[in-house]
């Protein structure tokens, strides 16, 4: 595709699973307005979901989920080898996500609880970031296809990287929600990173803190705040923990 | 042929599909034809299990919504219906009448997004000789931006009506926590009503598709109707006649683990049996929108058909009666005062199932809550789950029809593939 009569670089994108609800990669088909010119930006290369065409020869690896079976470890290795820029895309890639619930459980015993006598093969659940580095975060359960389609806008035309250092809160403001906490709920959203355009309160939904902690957040302030509503630190700690993004506070 | 040349040679055969691509999830075909007999014709589950129902435990009430939208990506809304559903049915709460016909159109629009997905991008190509569903942008536009429109609408409805497409917000026990504005429901209703043509385009598309002649007599298993084509809640009811409360949904599942496969397997009045939109059909072809019905006579399709391949039609059928059954609800909440969405909701002591029709099939959660309300046990029964057996089955008879002289490994590993895509598994859903 030819813009302005300059030739553009065609990003070959892979996009590989581990251990998640594949949501992530729904979200790359999502937004069908852009959908053409989107697939026309980039040439996928690999993306098991999608095309039954496989190569090996992509730049760029777009990872979907958490890593939680000794087997991803190896094929994780192997994604980073090859590709030049290794993007974790969402909560589950980023931070573990929800997945992280099951490491406050004995394994064994989960194990036992759902699979009988016949257990399957698992290990406590880690982000890629813990097993292989990781060039680029794509923030969110789900991650914004406005989002997505930055990262390729920016591998594409150079374009600037969207960065959100401030919390939720701005943006509901931006787009005149009401507070979640003057309708009497707990919401993350003091504390965690913007650029989600916060539907979950504009849906009557306080922020469960997917995106993970805002630039600077100031935690202290927030768990006064909290406080002074009637949470307790127990309902706190319960949702900082949810996505895995966190961890530095509980 | 032999040395001599006098003596045929017996057929020999070889599929082995490592993760099968346009599916959900990680599944492997292995299918292997040695001197013309069927040796060996597997579907195997890998997907690495998640332990969801040991997660669930000791979880608040509103957390398992939130939870259990996780455990798939494409039925997000689905989950998170039939989550909120057992745990109202634990505590004894009625949801308001408003609540109700929004969780039916968000219902709507994730079958409408999900059938358009299956369609298009994943069962498609298959019969279009792609690898996959990218290369119509260019070579047959107006094919992708059909496909583009309708799927866009389904991710639409559920943005308005559930605050978010995929893993929704406003669907929480009690009700529905907002009421969309009247203005973006008739933007929806003229959405919708634009979107009939579009269909009619897909069922014209669909007709140009060589659908393979394959039966297996099977057991369909889905919701009863009562007075709609159902989705939500119900009698559970099977064409080989077994018929259920939906409390009693472990008297048709029988979930059962085996060494192979991290999902679980299912069974009932046979050794295994399919759920989805075909089963939905079979079970229920007389309650579909009259449109719909149409639709479904232009493929011959008519109950019960037991060719696993025309679940793609089921499910095209299904879009037709959805996108009229969608313009009906919206009439209805145009017409009413806009009452509270939401009701009164105090935690109690006990177990509360639900069955929801997602857009593979039925889907159970049950949850066992303690007086503070919090989970003591939980359990979900995914459709994938309850097709596995039923795919892998079907390998075996539909290689044992087509495994005949002038059939190539290439081609019978189409054929496989062709028919775990019909299901459309979800196979990370089914091991969570």
């Amino acid at each position: 595709m030819r813009h302005l009569n300059i030739d553009q670089k065609r990003p070959r994108i892979a996009v590989f699973d581990f251990t998640g609800c594949e949501g992530c990669q729904l979200q790359l088909a999502n937004k069908e307005e852009t959908l053409g010119a989107f697939l026309s930006a980039i040439e996928v290369v690999n993306f098991r979901e999608a095309s039954s065409a496989a190569g090996d020869d992509y730049e760029v690896a777009l990872i979907d989920g958490a890593i939680s079976r000794p087997d991803e470890i190896p094929r994780i290795e192997a994604i980073r080898r090859q590709a030049k820029l290794l993007v974790a895309m969402g909560s589950c890639a980023c931070f573990g996500g929800v997945h992280k619930l099951k490491n406050a459980c004995d394994l064994d015993e989960a194990n036992r609880e759902v699979y009988g006598d016949c257990p399957k093969e698992t290990i406590p659940t880690m982000a890629i970031g813990d097993v292989v580095p990781v060039d680029l975060r794509i923030l969110g359960c789900p991650p914004t296809k406005d989002e997505i389609e930055r990262v390729v806008q920016h591998l594409v035309w150079d374009l600037p990287l969207p960065s959100y250092g401030y919390p939720v809160c701005v943006q509901c403001k931006q787009r005149y929600t009401v507070c979640r906490f003057d309708v009497g709920e707990l919401c993350l959203g003091p504390i965690t990173r913007a650029g989600c355009n916060a539907p979950c309160p504009a849906g009557g939904l306080g922020c469960w803190g997917c995106r993970g902690p805002a630039q600077i957040p100031n935690y202290e302030e927030f768990f006064d705040l909290a406080g002074q509503r009637g949470f307790a630190r127990q309902e706190i700690d319960e949702r900082l923990g949810f996505f895995g993004g966190f961890e530095e506070v509980i | 042929m032999n040395a001599t040349g006098k003596k045929r040679k017996k057929l020999n055969l070889n599929v082995d599909v490592h993760h099968l691509a346009r599916v959900e999830g990680h599944g492997n075909i292995k299918v292997r034809v040695a001197d013309g007999v069927l040796a060996e014709a597997r579907w195997e589950i890998v997907e690495t299990p998640r332990f969801f129902e040991v997660m669930l435990k000791g979880k608040h009430y509103a957390t398992a919504g939130i939870l259990t939208a996780r455990i798939c990506g494409i039925c997000s809304v689905g989950h998170c219906l039939a989550s909120v559903r057992a745990t109202e049915d634990a505590f004894g709460i009625a949801v308001p009448q408003p609540a109700a016909r929004l969780r039916l159109l968000a219902k709507h629009g994730e079958t409408l997004q999900s059938h358009v997905l299956h369609l298009f991008f994943l069962a498609a190509p298959d019969f279009l000789g792609l690898p996959s569903a990218i290369p119509l942008v260019e070579s047959k536009p107006d094919v992708f931006s059909l496909a583009a429109r309708l799927k866009g609408l389904g991710n639409r409805i559920c943005d308005v009506v559930a605050g978010r497409s995929l893993h929704p917000v406003s669907i929480q026990v009690g009700g529905m926590a907002k009421l969309p504005d009247k203005h973006l429901l008739r933007e929806l209703k003229f959405q919708l009503e634009r979107a009939i043509d579009d269909l009619g385009s897909t069922v014209e598309l669909l007709r140009t598709f060589e659908i393979p002649d394959f039966q297996r007599e099977t057991e369909f298993v889905s919701l009863k109707a009562e007075r709609d084509y159902p989705f939500i809640g119900g009698r559970l009811l099977s064409t080989d006649g077994a018929e259920a409360a939906e409390s009693d949904y472990r008297a048709m599942t029988n979930e059962y683990v085996t060494e192979d496969n991290t999902s679980k397997w299912c069974k009932l009045s046979r050794r295994s049996f399919a759920v989805g939109a075909l089963a939905r059909l079979n079970n229920n072809y007389h309650r579909l929108h009259p449109k719909a019905r149409v639709a479904a006579v232009e493929f011959d399709l008519t109950p019960v058909c037991h060719n696993p391949f025309m679940n793609n039609v089921a499910q095209l059928v299904e879009c037709v009666h959805v996108v009229h059954d969608s313009i009906r609800i919206i009439d209805e909440l145009l017409d009413a005062p806009s009452d509270g969405t939401m009701a009164e909701v105090k935690p109690k002591a006990g177990r509360g199932v639900a069955a929801v029709e997602v857009p593979r099939g039925i889907l159970y959660h049950e949850y066992e809550y303690d007086d503070r309300g919090r989970i003591v046990r939980a359990n979900c029964i995914i459709p994938t789950t309850q097709n596995n057996a039923n795919i892998h089955h079907d390998l075996s008879a539909l290689v044992e029809q087509f495994a005949v002289e002038g059939m190539t490994d290439q081609r019978l590993e189409l054929l496989c593939s062709m028919l775990v895509r019909a299901y459309d598994p979800c196979i990370s859903c089914s091991v969570h």
